[in-house]
Formats: structure tokens, C-alpha cells, sequence
């Protein structure tokens, strides 16, 4: 069974926000709310200072607290590359999955569910990337399958040097940066 | 130095997270006091099953009460809901891993708990209510007749109370990604903080109509059904005296917990520690110390021993007291809670 995952390359990325605009349009994402965003992290004192960009969603995470705490399963583990989805017409807006996400990954639709990054799921099934992904134009983003030993992700992540975002959440994220 | 600069402004997310308002410090609050007073109902229907004490305010109306006030904070619950058209989404599975699912069969349970132990004093609480609805007072005498049942149910309302009372703690405490609540301390804390605002609401309510016939009427009557000492003398002194004195040894436990709930916080991790500043020198310290230590606890603890050493009348104040703080604890520790979140390390 696949586990999906996405490997993105921090070296790449001018934070263009690209990825962002293609989320909104692809999947109609209400104004005023984002299913990823760009993060820069600037550390040191000038003139010793370094700077990442990231492309940050949701992580998909292989211990997902949103999915534990979820009192109706509408936030659930979709055996389709093991991501994590939200049933709208299951979830209740009782936002615990909210306040359980280390990444504030998630907000509550205007319609009153849960919402957040399906991986574009509905374009995977189709054989494309995640619409992020496929707009990139510096291609630092790669889709695929984690538990694949000769895929794109796993190599990427063998042979290059990756952090995740807190993995002292102990939520083994599946979003990884390469620095 | 670390600047994190992000795009990202979703409402109720961003910059810190406050998806929960004034319902849910409402509901844990009036969960806690329910929780509370099922466990002290349970006490006293033990007594009423060994034939002592049969017409105790404590057995009797308290179950009617609790069903009251657990409306109030269904209610609050309901209001705190974004989809509320699909409430009825949580019955229709069992979640183990989730506090809230628990949560939800719970009060489900307490519902029918409650709603058969208001039964057995019913009839003598509203008599309006039973000499229109005949099966009413049948049930009760059937129910009265059987100790080993109304023994049962006393178990029964105790078991529940300290289930609810402690699953409004667990529910905070699993969520890892708050630190302020990532202590197991939460849920005898919150269960504490139930008994005791649980023995406040029930000595307020006793001490509210003391003594007067129950009215006959409908409105009149359910209302006094759920407040009023029935009969026309007052709760007898050492009924009131013993829940003072519970009161006493809930809000001295409350009260070392806290304590030690913000040892545990400062001496766990950094992000442990941040969240603990809130109440040390941040943003609610004053509420916390003053409000939530000082007004709900220490004074009421104060007065109540003093009460029962006959230096001072008895009054509703450490009643009310404990009430407020109880309610003022649930609101910091929700709001706190969830802005405090895991800290980046940061080099120098």
C-alpha cells in the first residue's frame, strides 16, 4: 500500500507563492483562507545570517493527532496512499482537530467543517501531481510514494539532507525539506 | 535570533489559535459541577438506600438540578459547534482514541442516570408534576421499594460523575501540539475543581428557599423542584455542615494540584515552560492568581473553615465564590491553552 509523501527542496524555493494561487484556484479554497502558505525563517544577527523558504501544508503525519482526538471519524487515515482526509458531511465543527495540529494546518470552512490540504487526492487518483507540485516553477517540490524503494521521494531522501517540521511533536510529519 | 515570517492568515488560526470561545470554558465548567454533583447525589442515595436520611435535599434534588445544568451546557456545546446541522454524526460511531467520543457516550449515559434518579424523589419534589402523571409516583414508590437498586444506581451516579469529570481534563490534556495542557495533572485537577464547585452549587441551591413548602403550582412548583429543600424545615444543620466540610478537603486537593501542575509545567520541556509563563507574568497571571487561587479557593477555604469552627455565620459567599472560580480556571486554562504552542529552537 502506498504512503504518500512530498519532499521539498528549500534550496529551490524563492517562495514565488505559486503553489499557494494553485491551491486556491484548484481547489476552490473560500478568500481569506489557505490550504499551504509560505514560511521564511531567517536566523543569525546581520551579517551572519541564513534564510529558508518553505512551502508548508498539512503533513499527513504518520501519527495523526487530528485523526486520534476526532470524535466522529470524519477526520480520518484514506487508504489511498495513507493521507489524511476530512468527510465534511461527518464532521461536526467541534474544531478539536484544530487545536490538536502542531502546524495550524487546518481551519474551519466557512460551511462550518474542518478543512485542510488533501494532497489533491481527486488528481492523484488521475495519475497527475498534487496542483502545487505541477505548478512549481523552480520544480523544487516532488509527489510520490514514500514506501516506493526506487521512487523519486525515497531517493530524494536518501541522498540529500531533509528536516521535518517538529519532530518533537512525535507526529511523523510526511512533508520533508531538503536543506 | 530566529524571525519566522509566514503568509499564511486563516481566521481563528493565525497569529495565535482561539477556535474556542466562551462556550467550551461554559460546558467544562457546568460538566465539572454536574460531575460534582452526581458523585455527591450517589453519596446520598447510598445513605437513602440504607434508610437514613430519606428525604435529603442532597439525594433528592440534586439529580434534578444536574439535569438542568447539563442542558445549559449541552447547550453551550451545541453554540460552540461550527456544523451544527451534523451533531447527530457522533452517534453513529465509537471513537477509542478520541476523549471526545467518550465524552459524548458519557453525557448520553448521565442523561438517563440523571433522569431515573431525579425519579425517585420526583413526586415529593413537584407535586404538580405527579399528581397529573400517576406512573410518576408509581415508579417511585416501585423504585424506593428496592434498596438494592437505588444502591445500584448510587454506584452508578458516582462512577459517572467521576468519568465526566475527569474526561473534560483528558479531553485538553491528549493534545500534544498545546503544552499548557499537556499535563496528566489536568484531569484530577478539572475533577477536583467539579466536586467542589458541584458541593457549591449544591449548598447554594439548598441555602436559596430554605425550608418553604414547595409551591403547587407548574412554574413555581419545577422550579422548586430543582432548588428547594423539600418540606418546611430548612436542610438540617450537619447535612450542611458535611458538604462545607467536603468542600474544605476538594478545594485543599484543588489547590495542591494547581501547584503542582506548574511545577510540572516548568520543569518538563522549553515549550512546557512558555506555557507556563502565561500565569507566571503573562497576559493572565492577575486572573489566575487573584481570580482563579486567591477569590476561588484560598478566601472561600478561609471562610468555610472559620463556618464550621462557628467564628462566622454561614453565608452563600464561599459558595459563590467557589462557583466563579471554578468558572474563571476552565477560562484561563482554555484560552491560555490554546495559544500556547511547541517552540522552534533557536540558536543564541
Amino acid at each position: 500500500m502506498a504512503r504518500f509523501g512530498m519532499v521539498i527542496d528549500t534550496r529551490r524555493c524563492v517562495g514565488c507563492m505559486d503553489c499557494v494561487v494553485a491551491c486556491q484556484t484548484e481547489n476552490d479554497v473560500p478568500i481569506g483562507f489557505s490550504r499551504d502558505w509560505i514560511t521564511t525563517e531567517v536566523r543569525g544577527t546581520f551579517p551572519d545570517l541564513t534564510m529558508e523558504i518553505r512551502s508548508e501544508r498539512c503533513n499527513h503525519c504518520d501519527n495523526p493527532p487530528c485523526v486520534h482526538c476526532c470524535p466522529t471519524g470524519a477526520s480520518h487515515v484514506e487508504p489511498l496512499g495513507r493521507t489524511v482526509q476530512v468527510t465534511a458531511n461527518r464532521c461536526i465543527g467541534c474544531k478539536a482537530c484544530i487545536a490538536a495540529c502542531p502546524y495550524g494546518a487546518r481551519f474551519v470552512h466557512p460551511k462550518g467543517y474542518a478543512d485542510k490540504c488533501t494532497f489533491c487526492l481527486h488528481r492523484v487518483k488521475d495519475g497527475k501531481d498534487p496542483a502545487c507540485v505541477s505548478v512549481c516553477p523552480t520544480h523544487c517540490m516532488t509527489f510520490g510514494d514514500l514506501d516506493d524503494p526506487n521512487g523519486s521521494v525515497g531517493r530524494l531522501l536518501r541522498t540529500r539532507k531533509w528536516h521535518a517540521l517538529l519532530p518533537e511533536a512525535g507526529t511523523r510529519p510526511r512533508v520533508f525539506y531538503l536543506t | 535570533m530566529l524571525e519566522i515570517t509566514t503568509t499564511r492568515h486563516n481566521p481563528g488560526i493565525d497569529p495565535a489559535l482561539h477556535v474556542w470561545g466562551w462556550e467550551i470554558p461554559l460546558y467544562l465548567f457546568v460538566g465539572g459541577i454536574v460531575a460534582g454533583m452526581m458523585v455527591l447525589a450517589g453519596y446520598a442515595m447510598l445513605r437513602t438506600a440504607k434508610g437514613e436520611d430519606t428525604k435529603s435535599f442532597f439525594s433528592v434534588q440534586t439529580p434534578l438540578l444536574g439535569f438542568m445544568l447539563l442542558n445549559v451546557g449541552m447547550l453551550a456545546l451545541l453554540l460552540d459547534l461550527a456544523h451544527k446541522l451534523y451533531v447527530w454524526a457522533v452517534y453513529l460511531t465509537f471513537e477509542p482514541l478520541s476523549p471526545m467520543s467518550w465524552g459524548s457516550w458519557v453525557l448520553l449515559i448521565v442523561y438517563g442516570v440523571l433522569l431515573v434518579s431525579a425519579l425517585i424523589r420526583l413526586p415529593d419534589a413537584w407535586p404538580w408534576l405527579a399528581q397529573r402523571v400517576p406512573v410518576l409516583q408509581n415508579a417511585s414508590d416501585w423504585l424506593l421499594a428496592r434498596s438494592k437498586l437505588i444502591k445500584a444506581l448510587a454506584w452508578t451516579n458516582i462512577v459517572l460523575g467521576v468519568l465526566l469529570g475527569i474526561y473534560t481534563g483528558v479531553l485538553l490534556n491528549t493534545m500534544v501540539a498545546r503544552p499548557l495542557w499537556n499535563t496528566s495533572i489536568l484531569a484530577p485537577l478539572f475533577l477536583v475543581s467539579g466536586l467542589s464547585a458541584g458541593a457549591a452549587a449544591v449548598h447554594l441551591a439548598a441555602r436559596v428557599f430554605p425550608g418553604r413548602p414547595a409551591p403547587k403550582s407548574l412554574i413555581g412548583g419545577a422550579l422548586a423542584a430543582m432548588v428547594q429543600h423539600l418540606g418546611p424545615e430548612p436542610p438540617r444543620a450537619q447535612a450542611a455542615d458535611s458538604v462545607v466540610r467536603a468542600d474544605i478537603g476538594f478545594l485543599a486537593v484543588e489547590l495542591l494540584l494547581i501547584g503542582l501542575m506548574v511545577i510540572a509545567l516548568l520543569s518538563s520541556t522549553a515549550s512546557h515552560a512558555a506555557a507556563a509563563s502565561v500565569i507566571l507574568g503573562g497576559p493572565y497571571t492577575a486572573i489566575f492568581w487573584i481570580g482563579v487561587v486567591t477569590l476561588g479557593i484560598v478566601v472561600p477555604l478561609a471562610l468555610q473553615a472559620l463556618e464550621l469552627t462557628h467564628r462566622i455565620p454561614h453565608t452563600v459567599v464561599p459558595a459563590v465564590l467557589v462557583l466563579a472560580g471554578g468558572f474563571a480556571l476552565r477560562w484561563v486554562l482554555v484560552n491560555a491553552g490554546q495559544a500556547s504552542q511547541i517552540l522552534q529552537t533557536a540558536a543564541g
